[in-house]
């Protein structure tokens, strides 16, 4: 039984991986790859390390297990998001078949605002932030 | 935040006592250690909400593995099929979170649930930009995503 379960945890968790890789290969523009590689992979490396624990079964082991599965899960969507955000402001091309962009019309590509498109007159001018140059 | 140690020393106490150094053990003794903070928790101030707080953890815990695992095989299907049945794009989201801590934690949410990532928050921090995967059925999406971000707000509030 405990095979049986360490087996399903290990092949998912390759196939969820090379999924990823596929989705590298395959996908068309940057934004779409990094779906696919970010979740995918980090999905695949849940199940790796769960079957790892279930396999080893000690305090020490699981316990590594667990706080790798913690940090995947708190670095990875930092990771996208960082990659993803510079890829479009530094003006990588979307797919052609991106149905929509929201974003495009509230960005202003010489000082760098990002519009959110609720402003009212009050907080229509910009709101300086701790880290803006001066 | 001290109901966390608590149980985690009472689970350490636990293990320590009982002499069996396993994970399972491990489990049993956090299980025993959160049924006495339940029973003690209306004699201490320091404990408040904590009992609450574990099995709401917990429920956001499993809707959010079925979320990472029902668009993770989506993502897939349209991966290992010749054509692309994907619509992505990117929509605009009104933010209920206000602080810092709240909107770094939605946004890390968001882009952790495959279809999703966010890309950029307003500088009034009002909106989150989020590039999505799938936009067949915009107000669906929208939906998925409020229900997303209000319970993980639940947690912090």
């Amino acid at each position: 039984m405990i095979e049986t379960i360490k087996g399903f945890l290990i092949l998912t968790g390759a196939l969820f991986m090379l999924l990823a890789a596929l989705g590298i290969l395959r996908l068309p523009d940057l934004l779409t790859r990094m779906h696919a590689t970010t979740k995918a992979a980090a999905l695949g490396v849940i199940l790796i390390m769960l079957a790892v624990a279930v396999h080893f079964g000690e305090v020490a082991v699981v316990a590594r297990a667990f706080a790798i599965i913690v940090f995947v899960l708190m670095t990875a969507p930092v990771a996208a998001h960082v990659i993803g955000r510079a890829g479009y402001f530094v003006g990588s091309k979307l797919w052609s078949g991106t149905v929509k962009d929201e974003l495009r019309p509230n960005y202003d590509p010489l000082t760098h605002e990002l519009k959110s498109g609720l402003e009212t007159d009050s907080n229509a001018v910009h709101q300086p932030r701790e880290n803006d140059p001066k | 935040m001290t109901g966390a140690i608590w149980n985690l020393l009472l689970a350490l106490a636990w293990v320590i006592l009982s002499g069996d150094f396993s994970g399972l053990n491990l489990v049993v003794g956090l299980v025993f250690g959160y049924i006495t903070l339940v029973l003690i928790e209306p004699q201490v101030d320091a404990l408040a909400g904590y009992p609450a707080r574990v099995p709401r953890i917990l429920k956001f815990l499993g809707f959010f593995i079925k979320e990472l695992v029902q668009a993770n095989l989506r993502v897939g299907f349209d991966i290992l099929t010749p054509p692309w049945h994907m619509k992505p794009g990117v929509i605009a989201m009104p933010l209920e979170a206000r602080t810092e801590l709240e909107i770094t934690m939605v946004a890390n949410l968001i882009s952790l649930t495959p279809g999703t990532l966010s890309l950029d928050v307003s500088d009034d921090r009002k909106v989150l930009y989020i590039h999505a995967m799938f936009l067949d059925d915009e107000e669906e999406l929208r939906r998925n995503l409020k229900e997303m971000e209000y319970r993980a707000l639940e947690l912090f509030r």
